[in-house]
């Protein structure tokens, strides 16, 4: 104790106190971050297959080393995928929204291009790039789980004013637009309201906790698993498409009606 | 089944007493009867009034029936619905709602829709038949406008069924607005901004109709009074001025040999339209019926309970109230504050000019007749394409009120057509006065070219695609000529007047006139025809004489 205290004033105890305090900082950080820096049970075989994979389908866009690559004007042709985790990589491929076919408002859904081997490859892979949000545990999305009451609450609120209430999709600003969330499967919404993919808000664990989210999809399943109890929905749209309807299939029904019972009788 | 004619303002008291082997006892009771409530002559009256016969004079009795349904089913919904704003928990059978609160109101339209045996059914034929009547209103009008049935002496009758329309609009959102979900307090959220954006009196306006601050606890027990007690009598008492009106100035007929403004051709009321009329009923109650049982309208379980926080994204008014919302969403955010008081011009501009859309519409008649200085009475209906500014006018009309509805659904089309909403906003924005300028002139064009071809056809008759060459070269068409009934229609058409300025005419009045009149094709004069007959039955002749006997089928008249 005597060296310690024979030392504590010279002029670099400070500097080492200093970085004493920022390994110990950066060291519970790391304990303590909310998600692992690398997908579950990825090997270093995994990563290195996911970046072969990167290179050939990726790269071309968000840059040899995921770092998000430029035009000649500035614009961004993919962004940067440091820190966007496992998470954000199994939703845009596993949705086959990622490689996109092409450039527009926003990616579309389509068929996956990757299985899900290679998809968990890549998302092996960009999870190694920096840490970022991991894939949920299949717990962690089960709506058998979730309670749909809180749920529907909280989509209503939070989802509904894009997504539309029956989840049939809404229309957003130049073009871009918020899908429908029918037939999507539980993980892929998990991600989606974890990741903010596409022109979608981030709804991390602050804002909705991850039992809330399991709500919302128990919420989502229940209004699928319900159906329509009045018969054809008419795509959920609301009174616009009830309207069409009136004007088309009931006006010709009624009018056939009309010509036939005004017909002169022969 | 021969047709009747009956003479307009003859006398019907030549009632032939046909003695008949009537039960006795039936005799001197009706007669009793008869003695004491003189029904017979009011029965004679109606069973022997005439009404011409044509598919598109059906459209109001469409109106007629799906209001009456609406009583029906309506009646059938009040015995469940609870006007209530007090807030409960829900605890009824549909899952996603057990234990979320809410309003009386909402949660006895779930119990209505999931546990009252037919509840659904009856909720969804009240929704459809609304909207079938008010499609219906729609459709009647056109048919009113477009042949021109509102001029004298029905100028009145008009504005009654416009009243009733705008009835039907009332009826529509106080009824919808009633179940206390989300869409329909959205709706009414517009409605308290349309009332605040009026200056100076807007907030009092709020405070009146909501009691307090929006939403409070007295609007739905108000609007359910409106909905259920005061439009419906409203309605009932616009219809039976509408229908005693009908039975005065009797039906108008489309014209034909035959037909004139004296004169009504058509079949008698009983037994002919009593049973057309009373299976037609039928048929609408079941088309609704059909509609109903297979399709959902208003699914309000799946918006959840209102809550003035969320809007839900394809938030639409039904369709009858969607031009309303398309104004707003078209409009650019203008807004000023003069001496401290803010003035929502993009809402107060829509309504100005809703106001004027709406008034263009119920004073349309006194406008045409003041600008056509027509004081007849008209009973034989004009054919649209004869009358080419007013149908020019009534498409271009149709037309701003069918951008003002694609206005209000813009969300919907640019994810339907993969489109931007902003460049389909935009595109709206231009259409709204470029449209129906095009329109108008595109339509009364073609109602000129209808006309030229009618010429033609009066004239000539029906080309066969039947070509004959004559010995000499010359080539020669078939032409079959009309029937004298089908020519008459042709050659009836009303005579071109505008009226000229001086004598009491302004300057204004003869130019609005010449305007309506001054494009039109030469009528079919009797010279014309005779000389365009002799030319056809030449010819008929000639190609005759060519082909040989055996061609009798070519006969002219």
């Amino acid at each position: 104790m005597k060296a310690l205290s024979q030392h504590r004033h010279h002029p670099m105890a400070y500097l080492v106190i200093l970085l004493l305090a920022l390994v110990a900082t950066g060291g519970v950080y790391a304990a303590f971050q909310p998600r692992a820096a690398q997908a579950e049970g990825a090997s270093q075989e995994d990563i290195a297959a996911g970046e072969q994979l990167f290179l050939a389908n990726c790269a071309t866009c968000h840059g040899t080393n995921g770092q998000g690559q430029t035009d000649a004007d500035g614009n961004t042709l993919g962004p940067s995928l440091i820190g966007v985790g496992a998470a954000a990589v199994d939703f845009q491929v596993g949705t086959g929204r990622m490689p996109m076919q092409n450039s527009g408002p926003q990616a579309q859904r389509k068929m996956p291009q990757m299985n899900e081997e290679q998809t968990a490859q890549l998302a092996a892979y960009v999870a190694s790039l920096g840490p970022g949000p991991s894939i949920p545990t299949a717990d962690a999305v089960d709506p058998a789980q979730g309670d749909p009451v809180e749920g529907g609450e909280i989509y209503r609120i939070n989802c509904a004013m894009c997504h539309n209430a029956a989840g049939a999709g809404g229309a957003l600003t130049h073009g871009k637009f918020a899908p429908p969330l029918t037939g999507v499967e539980p993980k892929h919404i998990y991600e989606a309201m974890e990741t903010g993919p596409q022109n979608m808000p981030v709804f991390n664990d602050s804002n909705i906790s991850a039992e809330q989210k399991r709500d919302v999809i128990a919420y989502l399943d229940a209004l699928e698993e319900n159906g329509s109890p009045g018969g054809l929905s008419l795509g959920s749209l609301g009174p616009v498409t009830e309207g069409l309807y009136a004007w088309t299939i009931i006006l010709a029904l009624l009018m056939g009606t009309a010509v036939w019972l005004g017909a002169k009788a022969k | 089944m021969s047709t009747t004619t009956d003479t307009r303002g003859s006398s019907r008291s030549d009632a032939p007493e046909k003695g008949g082997r009537m039960a006795r006892l039936g005799s001197v009771g009706g007669d009793w009867l008869d003695q004491r409530v003189g029904g017979a002559r009011l029965v004679r009256f109606f069973a022997r009034k005439i009404f011409p016969d044509h598919w598109s004079f059906m459209f109001g009795e469409v109106a007629l029936y799906s209001f009456v349904i609406l009583l029906i089913s309506g009646v059938f919904l009040t015995m469940f619905f609870v006007p209530s704003m007090d807030e409960v928990v829900y605890d009824g059978v549909y899952e996603p709602l057990q234990g979320a609160h809410m309003s009386k109101a909402y949660e006895s339209t779930l119990h209505l829709s999931f546990e009252v045996s037919g509840g659904l059914l009856m909720r969804q034929i009240h929704h459809w038949a609304a909207l079938v009547f008010m499609v219906a209103i729609f459709v009647h009008m056109f048919r009113v406008f477009f042949t021109g049935a509102f001029r004298k002496p029905r100028e009145l009758n008009w504005l009654v069924g416009f009243g009733l329309m705008m009835l039907g609009m009332v009826a529509g959102f106080s009824g919808y607005s009633l179940p206390d979900d989300v869409l329909s307090g959205n709706g009414l959220r517009i409605a308290e901004g349309l009332m605040l954006a009026m200056p100076l009196v807007g907030p009092y306006l709020s405070f009146f109709l909501f009691g307090g601050e929006f939403p409070g606890h007295y609007i739905i027990p108000r609007l359910f009074t409106v909905h259920i007690l005061l439009i419906p009598a409203a309605i009932l008492g616009l219809i039976g001025i509408h229908l005693a009106m009908l039975v005065a100035h009797k039906h108008t007929q489309y014209p034909g040999p035959g037909r004139t403004d004296k004169n009504v051709v058509g079949y008698p009321l009983f037994p002919v339209y009593t049973a057309k009329a009373g299976g037609f009923f039928f048929l609408v109650f079941g088309i609704i019926a059909l509609v109903s049982a297979t399709t959902s309208i208003n699914a309000v379980w799946i918006y959840g309970p209102y809550d003035p926080s969320p809007v839900s994204a394809g938030s639409q008014p039904d369709w009858y109230m969607l031009f309303t919302d398309g104004g707003l969403r078209l409009i650019p955010g203008w807004e000023s504050t003069i001496f401290g008081y803010v003035f929502s011009w993009n809402i107060l501009i829509p309504m100005a000019f809703y106001g004027a859309f709406l008034a263009f519409l119920a004073l349309y008649p006194f406008l045409e007749a003041w600008v056509t200085g027509d004081d007849r009475e008209h009973h034989v209906l004009d054919l649209p394409y004869n009358v080419p500014v007013r149908t020019g006018l009534g498409v271009a009309w149709i037309s701003i009120y069918l951008i003002l509805c694609l206005g209000a659904t813009n969300d919907l089309l640019a994810i339907a057509l993969k489109l931007s909403i902003n460049d389909l906003t935009w595109l709206y924005r231009i259409s709204f006065f470029v449209v129906p300028v095009l329109v108008f002139f595109v339509t009364k064009r073609l109602c000129l070219a209808i006309q030229r071809h009618k010429r033609d056809l009066a004239l000539h008759g029906v080309e066969t695609s039947k070509v004959v060459r004559m010995a000499d070269g010359e080539m020669l068409e078939i032409h079959e000529p009309l029937s004298d009934y089908d020519r008459w229609v042709l050659v009836s058409a009303d005579q071109f007047r505008p009226l000229k300025a001086g004598k009491g005419v302004s300057g204004l009045r003869a130019k609005a006139s010449s305007f309506f009149f001054k494009d039109y094709i030469e009528p079919v004069t009797p010279a014309d025809l005779r000389k365009a007959l002799e030319h056809g039955s030449h010819e008929q002749h000639k190609i005759d004489e060519l082909i040989g006997a055996g061609t009798g089928d070519h006969a002219t008249n």
